[in-house]
């Protein structure tokens, strides 16, 4: 028996815009246009506005731990604008807000959920996403599931499912790869490598020259692209997302980007990294790009700049507004939600939730049947 | 599967009884799926969906792959995506790699989203020893669920109330565990009505009724306690009550029988130390206190490992354990 080849497999890389701005014309067809690229990057000033006062309000003590999303921008985007609104669903970890609120969470819901109240997860209706996930990689099971019912019940719709390089590791992630795969279900799964799982680095974290190849077990159509470029990340997210649509079933994307802050508010990165590295990274911040392409399109200038961020400071101004004047959550919150009609000691639970025992029938002692004030 | 000539002669099993009820629900609702190992074709190990995925086609009785924690992340999914999924665990022992997608996942939900987000699934699960089973196929683990907020636990251990019970999880608005004492699974029939009919989570069914003593008990052990029953001298009037879900408690009944008989036998096959009888004694303590002539008794499995098969009757209550302890309380 002679031995052959039974599989063989190459893995893509795709970067349209370069860190200068420069964009390769040919693959730059069929992307977006320079007035999309012009309110993407608006809209990226206003949510890198959120994060930087987000970070703030931590700091200050108005806000719990908080994950910053710096840096990450355009992986968010570029994604998120591929989906459709109010068709396709996204099920996100916690570093890719700006595609929530392209999908129309509103922006306070992340502060309030940072704030510690679960208020910030309760998706409007017609809002079609999952809340933040905080364990790492369960969420792509969910997303997996989700897309097998759009396929069961023969919806043209796709699930778009985010987590870092660190949740590769995950049994969950093999899992939800695998089942996608197997059952051939409208999802993609987006991975932000950003080089970092809290102190582990990706290195540390796999032996794999790219995240993107361990698709390739699961015969899944995979891409590595430049994270930092809203054009191919756009570019490699609407081709995944059409073809799940189209019933070519699921595919996966590794964008290559950078943490460019701690993991969260708690975390102190200069522990454990270079400060070198994380300078080398700063010159290719996805949004330093996009300025340089719009100024040599003389569609930016720093006029435009400034009135731009001047502009996201009123506006997130109003977003933490909205997120510190909401009325403290009903205590009875607690109990309302557990399930959708409260148990009989569920409820004596809340109707004694003050009194030093719970559900004691003090009757047998000659006291009445409900508690006094103490 | 529709009736054989066995059923109607013979009565339902709790597998066949279980199977009726999966067949009537799939007909009638379109959204419901079953899904697991070995599930579709070879219509899973027990066979409790025999016949289904001839019936209802392989997408909707799924062969999955071979991952619990899978099956059970995915089933979120699904009753996310609006469909009612039945997950299989095709033994409590391997509840285990699906532990946090149930616990941290589906009974979270609800509340996380302040209801905007809901898991509707019954995850089915054969439970419980005696059937001669290799390790970690004998186990009872029903409180570590109980004591999982935004979960519902049943256990029935009649075909009547496997049917019933089954009808109402599937159609409940939250994530029900569903298990099966895989010990009755073949060993009791009965007849059931084969039209569509639910029993209400959260009640418990007083089996026989009595007036000195209380036993409280779920799961294969009722029919032990039925044979303790049997043993006990004339003039003994003892009340068995079958809890069927575990959780919500139906307090109610347990508290309204002890206040009568003032003593209570607790029996299941979970280790004793934290199982649900230390729950139940709490609650008879509670409401019960003045009317207690003898402290609850709890016969229950031991806090050890499950044994292997060979010594797995020693470990189980059994009917002599069982009176014995009603004849001791009952000296008080």
């Amino acid at each position: 028996m002679p031995s052959r080849t039974v599989y063989s497999a190459s893995v893509e890389y795709l970067q349209i815009m370069d860190e200068e701005g420069h964009v390769d014309a040919k693959l730059a067809k069929d992307t977006l246009s320079d007035e999309e690229i012009l309110k993407l990057y608006q809209f990226m000033i206003d949510c890198r506005q959120l994060d930087e006062i987000a970070f703030k309000l931590q700091r200050s003590g108005r806000m719990g731990t908080y994950p910053q999303n710096k840096g990450q921008e355009a992986a968010a985007v570029g994604s998120g604008y591929a989906a459709k609104k109010g068709v396709d669903f996204l099920v996100p970890c916690y570093r890719e807000n700006a595609a929530l609120f392209l999908h129309g969470l509103p922006m306070h819901y992340i502060l309030l959920h940072w704030m510690g109240d679960e208020r910030g997860n309760q998706i409007p209706e017609g809002v079609n996403m999952t809340p933040l996930s905080i364990p790492i990689g369960t969420q792509m099971l969910h997303a997996t599931g989700i897309a097998w019912a759009f396929k069961l019940k023969k919806e043209p719709r796709v699930t778009i499912t985010y987590f870092g390089d660190g949740a590769t590791s995950e049994g969950d992630f093999h899992e939800a790869m695998n089942f996608a795969s197997t059952l051939q279900v409208p999802c993609v799964f987006f991975c932000q490598n950003n080089q970092w799982a809290i102190s582990v680095p990706r290195d540390q974290q796999m032996n794999s020259a790219t995240v993107a190849q361990k698709a390739l077990a699961y015969d899944m159509p995979t891409i590595q692209v430049d994270g930092n470029d809203l054009l191919a990340v756009h570019k490699a997210s609407k081709d995944a997302i059409e073809r799940a649509r189209q019933g070519g079933g699921p595919s996966f994307i590794e964008a290559v980007t950078y943490r460019l802050a701690d993991h969260t508010t708690a975390d102190d990165a200069r522990r454990y990294r270079d400060t070198k590295e994380v300078d080398a990274w700063v010159g290719k911040d996805p949004m330093i790009r996009l300025r340089k392409y719009l100024e040599r399109k003389n569609l930016w200038s720093d006029e435009k700049q400034k009135a731009a961020e001047e502009k996201a400071k009123i506006f997130v101004a109003d977003v933490v507004k909205a997120a510190e004047t909401i009325e403290k959550p009903l205590i009875s919150d607690i109990f309302d939600y557990t399930f959708a009609e409260i148990p009989e000691e569920l409820e004596r639970q809340k109707r004694t939730m003050r009194t030093s025992s719970l559900g004691q029938d003090p009757t047998q002692a000659g006291l009445a049947a409900e508690p006094t004030a103490y | 599967m529709p009736r054989t000539e066995m059923m109607k002669e013979k009565g339902l099993t709790l597998v066949d009884a279980i199977n009726e009820a999966l067949y009537q629900e799939m007909e009638r609702d379109d959204r419901v799926v079953c899904l697991g190992e070995d599930v579709g074709l070879n219509g899973g190990v027990f066979r409790v969906t025999d016949g289904l995925q001839k019936r209802f086609g392989a997408d909707r009785v799924v062969d999955t792959p071979l991952a619990e924690s899978g099956i059970m992340g995915t089933a979120i999914g699904l009753a996310m995506g609006g469909m009612r999924p039945i997950p299989e665990i095709q033994f409590e022992g391997f509840m285990g790699p699906a532990y946090d997608q149930l616990t941290n996942h589906a009974a979270r939900y609800r509340t996380r989203s302040r209801g905007a987000i809901t898991v509707p699934m019954t995850v089915r699960v054969p439970v419980g020893g005696g059937i001669h089973a290799p390790e970690l196929h004998s186990d009872s683990p029903e409180s570590i669920y109980a004591h999982t907020p935004g979960l519902k636990v049943v256990m029935p251990c009649t075909p009547y109330d496997a049917k019933g019970l089954l009808l109402a999880a599937i159609r409940d608005p939250d994530p029900v565990v569903f298990f099966e004492p895989k010990r009755v699974y073949r060993s009791y029939r009965e007849q059931i009505p084969e039209e569509d009919y639910t029993i209400p989570i959260g009640q418990a069914k007083v089996v026989s009724e009595g007036t000195d003593i209380t036993v409280v008990s779920w799961g294969a052990s009722v029919f032990e306690c039925l044979a303790a029953l049997d043993k006990l001298p004339e003039d003994v009037s003892a009340e068995l009550i079958d809890l069927r879900t575990i959780y919500p408690i139906d307090q109610d009944t347990i508290i309204q029988s002890v206040q009568k008989t003032g003593r209570c036998v607790i029996v299941h096959e979970a280790p004793k130390t934290c199982g649900m009888g230390a729950e139940l004694s709490a609650i008879i303590q509670e409401h019960c206190f003045l009317h207690l002539k003898a402290p609850v008794q709890r016969v229950a499995g031991f806090d050890t490992v499950m044994p292997y098969y060979k010594l797995e009757l020693e470990y189980l209550p059994n009917a002599e354990r069982i009176g014995e302890s009603i004849v001791q309380t009952l000296s008080y």
